[in-house]
């Protein structure tokens, strides 16, 4: 079967930031997302679990991207402005998809 | 003295205050006991519509006076003015930096919602009547502290812009939407209305208040017991002083208002509380770099329990001996 190159975003940010994240890429063009709820995690600040936090301002979401290579430039510069001074991580990494025409 | 220690006793032996402690020793000691998300949401959205609704009627029962508008404009005032007064003391008692500083102080002129509902089940417990409407002011209190942090952080030649999502954010959280929404529903169908609902809104109140309280304990002894390290001993000792002062300004405003001896108490816990979910959800937006551990820690793990063992008692003893009531 065919498939054709495309790179999948991953970026991990504050719940809080959320709303403001998917509006920055929908501006840029980027439709297409999923956004997952993190269940807990450890980094710079420690430990942490979802369910021992209240309220939104400690809690983080997943935003997972699949774009065509050529949207990647547009889509980070969108991202960089809302997640820059946040706590967050963002990835790329290369993936293949099956329908090309939906990214 | 005496009443204050009964009245404090009292308070720390009620199921409220037990259960709250019984969740923070579990956290503390690790246990696995938690309360689902969902059922912790359920709990808060019914506390929340209870305690608005219940002052909605009180209101609608004596009608309306100046006083709730003084009373709207007090709290504005007050919850703009403490943040500058933590400021200052936060300087001087601890090491933290200007943001940091900022952050923390916003949290302490915006008011602890679940504080207020303690108090006013305490009051009640007691027989004590307060004016309904200072439900209303506990939403009023709670966005102008975070004008004021932003204000002295502008200050400092940092200037940070609030975004119109953050606006509304802020002024439409869905705690603010519906303790205000409960209020107008309990004013406007009054008496007959409560006694429509109050086998649910009313007799169940104080089991609900226990199971959240839980909650709230498992959440503050997890705070604890990750973030107590980040607080240094003067950060600390900020924790327990910045109520007191604040409660001094609630207890000025209250007197000067001519309120009832429950409504000045309900000022003086609104002035001592710290915010604990508002406040940090709009630092982490307005005010990133600022470090969460310790306004959380010092908001949740720190004052909150303060006032509600025995800031409240205090506040209500000190409202009774100055009210003459």
């Amino acid at each position: 079967m065919k498939t054709h190159k495309a790179k999948r975003v991953e970026i991990t940010i504050e719940a809080i930031m959320q709303s403001r994240l998917t509006e920055a890429l929908t501006k840029a063009g980027v439709t297409g997302f999923s956004v997952l709820p993190v269940r807990g995690g450890s980094g710079r600040s420690g430990a942490w679990v979802r369910a021992g936090e209240i309220g939104r301002a400690s809690g983080m979401v997943q935003v997972i991207c699949i774009i065509r290579p050529e949207r990647l430039d547009a889509l980070l510069e969108a991202a960089f402005a809302v997640v820059d001074r946040h706590i967050g991580v963002v990835s790329i990494v290369d993936c293949e998809v099956l329908r090309a025409e939906r990214f | 003295m005496e009443q204050i220690l009964t009245l404090a006793t009292n308070n720390l032996l009620s199921p409220i205050i037990l259960s709250f402690a019984l969740g923070v020793a579990a956290a503390l000691a690790r246990s696995d006991l938690s309360v689902p998300e969902a059922a912790a949401k359920a709990l808060s959205i019914y506390l929340l519509f209870a305690i608005g609704f219940k002052g909605g009627v009180s209101v609608s029962s004596h009608g309306l006076d100046a006083k709730l508008g003084l009373s709207l404009i007090a709290g504005i005032i007050l919850s703009a003015a403490l943040p500058l007064i933590a400021f200052a003391l936060l300087k001087v008692m601890t090491g933290l930096s200007r943001l940091d500083a900022a952050a923390v102080a916003a949290h302490y002129g915006s008011i602890s919602i679940v504080t207020f509902v303690a108090a006013t089940s305490v009051l009640e417990s007691s027989g004590i009547t307060s004016e309904g409407y200072m439900v209303a002011v506990a939403a009023a209190m709670e966005a102008p502290a975070i004008l004021s942090a932003l204000w002295l952080i502008s200050r400092g030649g940092d200037g940070r812009r609030m975004d119109s999502d953050l606006w509304r954010e802020i002024l439409l959280n869905g705690s603010i939407v519906l303790l205000v929404g409960s209020f107008l529903i309990g004013w406007v169908t009054g008496e007959e209305g409560l006694t429509e609902i109050s086998s649910f809104i009313v007799a169940p109140f104080k089991g609900v208040l226990c199971l959240f309280l839980l909650d709230m304990g498992l959440v503050a002894g997890r705070g604890l017991r990750r973030g107590g390290g980040v607080l240094r001993p003067g950060v600390l000792a900020f924790g327990v002083l910045m109520p007191l002062i604040g409660s001094a300004f609630g207890l000025a405003a209250g007197l000067m208002l001519g309120l009832s001896m429950g409504g000045v108490a309900l000022m003086m816990v609104l002035s001592a509380s710290a915010s604990y979910i508002a406040v940090p959800a709009a630092m982490r937006v307005a005010l990133p770099e600022a470090d969460p551990s310790i306004y959380l820690t010092l908001s949740l793990g720190v004052t909150f329990p303060f006032n509600l063992t025995l800031g409240i008692p205090l506040y209500v003893a000190v409202a009774s001996a100055l009210t003459g009531a």
